[in-house]
């Protein structure tokens, strides 16, 4: 064995240790701010698998949109809303458990079992390495780009809807169900805390 | 593997060849060569990285001192030039305090994962056309990817601490880098689409033609400045130091931090600030280049370009240049500290969103238009 083989084995070994443990602990922990940033560590480790199949662009925007935006983002909603509150137990805990720890289970398995049977071809097609970048762009902008603009509309949609939520003053009713909004709080956040009050 | 893609048809000085040449010479195999030269740079840079935010640490006390016409340091050595070595060692000796109610884990790893992502980007910058630790393919990208990391360790270490002005500067931290990296990234497209790649070396070698004239700052006047200050934005510099606004968050996310973690935020700025200026100088001011090229200068004097002495003197004038530009910048943004006041939050996003933004959009439109009308001086 080579170096360069036996660092990339290493290096396969490490990253699909903490993707798996990653992802174990993204669902299995009961803090929901441990599993934003586990989340983080397992999107970085899927990046990490891609520079070992030389493919270095995709590496790099995986860790832009992935890493840098999304989990980002879940963060900010976690952070902003973090209510500390003790829910109620919900009946039937340990069933529900038991239940979605078979359905995950099972899907497992499938996977497992159409990975061993697929004929795969091996070893693959050889990586074109930083070419890939043209390649894609090629891609993009010839074959699909039908998918590539509906993904921009959709992302156009969701910005849109955000706005709408976000300005929601300026409707005197609400969007969805047509019920009058409440004016109350509206009219409270336009009036600033400390003025008008009577001094101590 | 990221594998640096061989530059054939270059000129000048190229160590890794010429050191695994020797170790070849005295019988080291190849493969051993390699290892043995793969952590020279690495070491390299990160020293330099960290001599470079000393020498900023000593300009920002005198450039402050010198505006304020106070002194500033002159004690600790000729100048005050010891003064960065006493703050640090400062901070190594000072008592590392986690709170009681601080998130232990979190609170640790939050500057760690400040800093690592800004050490890392040091892998792409440029000092000659051999002279940089790997001359990956995607260059700039990386940097602009990695930088997106930056703001789970802000918001890290903001949530760890346990404390209402962390958390806001935290949150304040991410919200500002995400906004910046948008304007940031289409003006670093705009260069990319004119030099056809998205290499930092090629980058430069594309300004290299015609010395200061053919540098990329007369063709994206717009586009130097939407960089410049989403990069002073990016480094939480003063007109942009908003997460950590002492009179309105104590001191934002590291309000709780003290000792070596401190100083781990303390080094991830400098050393991004340096950063920032290293690239605007790639990006915009032709890296290594000389006002007027070598090559010029070299057949002016009869002297052919590859003679060893000849490569040498071009390294080192290249390595001056770059530092002395990026050095420049560094000026620039000390003076600007010193001199501005602090903007708003809101002004902070309106500017980056509603002013930036669209700015950055048309100079982008632009750039592909002219691309396609003169190809030969946008790089067809």
């Amino acid at each position: 064995m080579t170096i360069a083989s036996t660092t990339q084995l290493i290096c396969f070994v490490a990253l699909s240790a903490t993707l798996v443990l990653g992802a174990l602990g993204v669902v299995l922990l009961p803090n929901i701010v441990y599993s934003a940033f586990l989340l983080a560590g397992v999107f970085l480790s899927v990046a990490g698998l891609y520079l070992l199949l030389n493919a270095s662009f995709v590496a790099a925007a995986q860790v832009l949109v992935y890493v840098g935006a999304v989990n980002v983002l879940i963060l900010f909603a976690i952070m902003l809303v973090n209510k500390k509150e003790d829910l109620a137990d919900i009946p039937g805990l340990a069933l529900r458990r038991v239940l979605s720890g078979a359905v995950c289970g099972g899907l497992f398995l499938l996977l497992v079992r159409v990975a061993i049977t697929t004929p795969w071809a091996l070893p693959g097609p050889a990586s074109i390495g930083d070419g890939a970048t043209i390649r894609i762009g090629e891609h993009l902008f010839s074959d699909y780009l039908l998918p590539f603009e509906l993904a921009s509309v959709l992302l156009l949609m969701a910005m849109i809807g955000a706005i709408v939520l976000a300005r929601r003053d300026v409707y005197s009713s609400d969007v969805i169900t047509g019920e009058p909004a409440d004016q109350g709080l509206i009219e409270k956040a336009r009036t600033p805390l400390l003025t008008g009050k009577p001094s101590p | 593997m990221v594998t640096p893609s061989m530059v054939t048809t270059s000129t000048g000085l190229d160590l890794q060849a010429s050191f695994e040449a020797t170790l070849a010479g005295l019988g080291v195999s190849p493969g051993a060569a390699h290892l043995l030269w793969l952590p020279l740079p690495m070491v390299l840079v990160l020293v330099a990285a960290v001599v470079g935010v000393l020498v900023n640490v000593w300009l920002e006390r005198k450039i402050s001192a010198a505006v304020q016409q106070r002194i500033g340091p002159e004690y600790a050595g000729a100048l005050g030039i010891l003064q960065p070595m006493a703050d640090g060692l400062k901070l190594v000796f000072k008592e590392d305090i986690i709170p009681v109610r601080a998130d232990g884990l979190l609170f640790t790893l939050g500057p760690v994962l400040v800093l690592i992502p800004v050490i890392l980007s040091w892998l792409v910058v440029p000092f000659g056309q051999h002279l940089l630790i790997s001359n990956v393919g995607i260059g700039i990208f990386l940097w602009i990817s990695l930088s997106s990391i930056q703001p789970i360790g802000l918001l890290m270490s903001g949530y760890a601490s346990n404390n209402k002005y962390s958390l806001l500067g935290g949150l304040r931290a991410a919200a500002q880098s995400i906004s910046y990296e948008i304007p940031l990234a289409l003006a670093v497209l705009a260069i990319v689409m004119m030099s056809n790649s998205l290499s930092t070396v090629d980058i430069v070698a594309q300004q290299t033609g015609a010395g200061i004239l053919s540098w990329n700052i007369w063709r994206q006047p717009v586009g130097f400045l939407i960089f410049w200050i989403c990069a002073l934005a990016e480094c939480e510099r003063l007109p942009f130091d908003l997460p950590e606004a002492e009179e309105e968050l104590v001191a934002g996310y590291q309000t709780e931090y003290s000792g070596m973690k401190f100083a781990l935020f303390y080094l991830g700025s400098y050393i991004n600030l340096v950063l920032s200026a290293l690239l605007v100088s790639v990006l915009y001011l032709g890296g290594w280049g000389f006002p007027i090229p070598v090559e010029w200068l070299a057949g002016w004097l009869g002297q052919p370009i590859d003679a060893p002495l000849v490569q040498v003197i071009t390294a080192s004038v290249g390595i001056v240049m770059t530092v002395l530009k990026a050095y420049l910048l560094v000026f620039v943004a000390i003076l600007l500290r010193w001199t501005t006041p602090r903007v708003r939050i809101d002004q902070l996003l309106d500017l980056g969103w509603k002013f930036l933004l669209p700015i950055a959009l048309v100079n982008l439109l632009v750039t592909a238009g002219l691309k396609l009308a003169f190809p030969l001086a946008f790089g067809g």
